[in-house]
């Protein structure tokens, strides 16, 4: 493992390890307004001062991450698994399947689908907890997020389906279920995990996006996509940089996946 | 009063001498430029800039003065109003202005294919307005019936000319439109005919040009300001006011509490397609009083508005001079009354949730425009306030036409946090608020007959103070309105924003208000102290 590697995987054990912590971490409820202290800068009992309404940044920025970097996975694991099911059927079975997956899949990248979610999320029910509507959020970010690595896979399957091996295996009279579970699949092991590690910042960014506009997690929760609504006030944040941490946390989180993921210089793929 | 306000300014005038350009920003491209069709703030910023009136509200003492007519008189019926008009008058294109002008202006006011929001006022009632010429200088319009206060109406209608090849591009007022850049700016230029003089003589306006830099983003709205780029902010957030004010000579006011109000109320519609128990709570006026007594309107007021706003009793803030019912306070937090209420309607608080007298947890949903954070914030503190009697608030925060289709048209939300912006002291012109049957009857729209015998009072005195035209009836009718409202809380008033303006030190002559427009409601008299601008250049 390089130096860069060990770095970034450091990191990242760190942040996962204070946001599922922090509970303990934290010496403040998130949700907790101290409205005698608004906005002030830290100190003793407040590392990264308060918010605008006397709640711990600090607390609020490990809940948040905790949010983040547990639904944004999940999130991915969802898109990626429906993209590996639409590809590699759609690739394998070709046909009228492959015509409609393709077809869908192109209506699905024409989507605005950012405008897309902002309309889903506005014809959901009104009356649901924060913690249901965080859910909510990331899964119409993992159920319409398929459509990129679904294409990806496909071709990794068009381009599998003349190789040796597969000849071979058919030849040797392996059923169509054999053939695409037990040969194909763990050849595309790589394709999935790549569009699995490239979806998880991707949502982390998309909920943030979400979170810019008022229509991602929503009050009480914290997630790194409502702490970073802060610095649009970038005069705010002039004075006060402690307020980039929530900032720095992505840029540390997403910096430190693809330091890790990405392949090693002269290793083949 | 106001001789002496403009003797006043003339004297001080010739300190700086006439010329110069007034920059400020319009935060959207105005959707139009006909007077009598503006439907948004640009527009109507560009109307006051351009558009000569009969009368004109004069933003501090909020009383009507003469403009384009010397005088006015309403008959005793107050059915009809009668202007004598100035007399040698020129639209800017250089043609005449006389009475036909105005029988024009209300002609094509009331034109159903003007579709004018100005015209709703007019058309209250059954019959028709006439507007009848009395010679040249003399206009006389009746109205099917006395209309309270509507000669204020006439601060908004910019007069046409019924003879200008370029219609309604010829104006009265101080500027006409030179120039436009879509998305970019607006240009004004001087009226070359502009009537008016100060008092020494010298033909107004002072500044030669207004450029109106469209910009959407406040925080380059105010970098520009700061830099002397712009002269003017119309209004400023509290979050920027209290670090830009820091700064010496930054020009930041604060006016005090504005026309406008923050405010939440419950879905009461019976065919609103949520749960009976929800509408059972939300039509007990104990349930409404106990939440507003459980708000902290001074907490709302310290944060969310950084003290920069005031706790609301009511629809009309104190502001407003004419209407205000001072008799009433806003709602004290009281947890222990709250708390009196909620038990005398069969609520009890069980491990720290309240309970109906069916046992239904108490929880509601309050949606707000998303990306608002000022109402994000408030939102998030009456959560805060409503668990301690055990209620449980969830916030949702909605793009607004999926907002305003919920509010209008399908009424599925259980409550709502919005705000008004008042831009007339009047009453009337709320009477779309609080009349039974108005589709902006927030609470429970369109209603055939009123629902509750406290709303048929309500509409009765709406009528009756529209219907009548002497202030001090008006005003104890409207008192009525107001003590009604405090005490049913049909819609729970917050706060009051306070009126945050900046003004360059350059300009001159700004009589700041809490009326809108705020810094430029005499644009004819505003000038530029040259020496300060060629300093910032």
């Amino acid at each position: 493992m390089t130096k860069a590697r060990r770095i970034a995987a450091i990191a990242l054990l760190l942040l996962t390890g204070a946001s599922l912590f922090a509970g303990w971490i934290a010496r403040h409820p998130y949700q907790k307004q101290y409205r005698e202290a608004i906005a002030s800068p830290p100190a003793a009992g407040f590392p990264l001062g308060t918010d605008e309404l006397g709640r711990d940044r600090f607390s609020r920025l490990l809940h948040g991450m905790r949010i983040s970097l547990l639904l944004a996975p999940a999130a991915a694991l969802l898109s990626t698994t429906l993209a590996a099911l639409l590809g590699l059927t759609a690739g394998f079975l070709g046909g009228w399947w492959d015509r409609a997956v393709t077809g869908a899949t192109d209506l699905f990248l024409s989507l605005p689908w950012f405008f897309l979610i902002i309309t889903v999320r506005a014809l959901l029910p009104l009356n649901v907890a924060p913690e249901t509507s965080v859910l909510i959020t990331f899964g119409l970010l993992g159920l319409l997020g398929w459509a990129s690595p679904a294409r990806v896979i496909r071709s990794a399957v068009r381009s599998l389906e003349r190789s040796d091996f597969l000849l071979r295996a058919r030849a040797a009279g392996s059923s169509n279920p054999r053939l695409l579970f037990i040969h194909l699949l763990p050849n595309l092991a790589p394709v999935l995990m790549a569009q699995f590690w490239i979806a998880v910042p991707l949502f982390l960014l998309s909920e943030a996006d979400l979170g810019l506009l008022g229509l991602g997690v929503v009050e009480p929760l914290p997630s790194l996509g409502n702490l970073l609504r802060e610095l649009a006030n970038f005069s705010a944040v002039a004075g006060n940089p402690w307020m980039l941490a929530p900032a720095a946390a992505v840029m540390t989180f997403v910096g430190g996946l693809h330091f890790l993921l990405a392949p090693r210089s002269g290793a083949g793929t | 009063m106001k001789r002496s306000l403009l003797t006043a300014l003339a004297a001080l005038s010739l300190a700086w001498g006439q010329g110069g350009e007034l920059r400020f920003c319009l935060r959207a491209e105005p959707k139009t430029f006909h007077p009598h069709k503006v439907v948004d703030e640009a527009s109507d910023t560009v109307r006051y800039l351009t558009g000569g009136v009969l009368l004109r509200v004069n933003r501090k003492t909020q009383k009507l003065e003469p403009e384009l007519a010397t005088g006015w008189r309403i008959a005793a019926d107050g059915r009809s109003i009668t202007f004598d008009l100035r007399k040698d008058l020129f639209f800017s294109d250089g043609t005449p202005f006389d009475s036909a002008d105005v029988v024009h202006t209300m002609a094509v006011l009331l034109e159903p294919e003007t579709a004018s929001p100005l015209a709703e006022p007019f058309r209250f009632g059954s019959g028709r307005l006439n507007t009848r010429a009395g010679g040249r200088h003399s206009v006389t319009i009746t109205l099917p019936h006395p209309i309270g206060g509507f000669e204020r109406l006439f601060d908004q209608i910019a007069i046409l000319s019924s003879r200008s090849a370029i219609k309604e591009k010829a104006v009265l007022g101080p500027f006409l439109i030179s120039e436009r850049k879509p998305g970019a700016y607006l240009q004004l230029m001087r009226n070359p005919h502009y009537w008016k003089k100060d008092s020494h003589g010298r033909r107004l306006p002072y500044l030669d040009s207004i450029r109106l830099d469209i910009q959407s983003n406040r925080d380059a709205e105010l970098l520009r300001y700061q830099r002397g780029q712009v002269h003017l902010l119309t209004s400023v957030d509290a979050d920027h006011f209290d670090r830009l004010a820091a700064s010496p000579h930054s020009g930041l006011a604060d006016l005090g509490p504005s026309l406008d109000s923050e405010f939440l109320w419950f879905n009461q519609a019976p065919q609103a397609p949520i749960p009976a128990h929800k509408r059972a709570w939300f039509t007990s006026r104990n349930f409404r009083r106990a939440v507003s007594e459980i708000i902290r309107r001074d907490d709302l007021a310290r944060v969310v508005f950084r003290g920069h706003a005031q706790p609301a009793a009511g629809p009309c803030s104190p502001a407003n001079k004419l209407w205000f019912n001072s008799k009433l306070k806003p709602h004290a937090f009281d947890k222990k009354s709250a708390l009196h209420r909620l038990a005398a309607d069969g609520f009890r608080l069980q491990n720290g949730m309240l309970l109906d007298r069916h046992g239904n947890q108490v929880e509601f949903s309050l949606v707000t425009n998303a990306g608002n954070r000022t109402r994000e914030r408030m939102a998030a503190m009456l959560q805060q306030d409503l668990a301690e009697i055990g209620i449980k608030l969830n916030i949702v925060t909605l793009d607004f036409p999926s907002l305003i289709e919920r509010i209008s048209r399908t009424l599925h939300y259980e409550a709502s946090l919005l705000g008004f912006v008042n831009v007339d002291v009047d009453p009337t012109p709320q009477m779309n608020v609080w009349l039974s049957s108005a589709s902006q009857h927030a609470w429970n729209p369109s209603q055939k007959t009123p629902a509750t015998a406290w709303e048929a009072e309500l509409d009765r005195l709406m009528r009756q103070q529209a219907a009548e035209w002497d202030f001090k009836k008006r005003k104890a009718l409207y008192d009525k309105v107001q003590e009604i409202v405090w005490e049913q809380a049909p819609i729970l008033y917050l706060v009051h924003k306070n009126v945050l303006i900046g003004v360059n030190p350059a300009v001159r002559n700004v009589v700041p208000s809490v009326l809108r427009p705020q810094t430029f409601w005499n644009p004819e008299f505003l000038a530029l102290d040259g020496a300060r601008i060629s300093q910032r250049r």
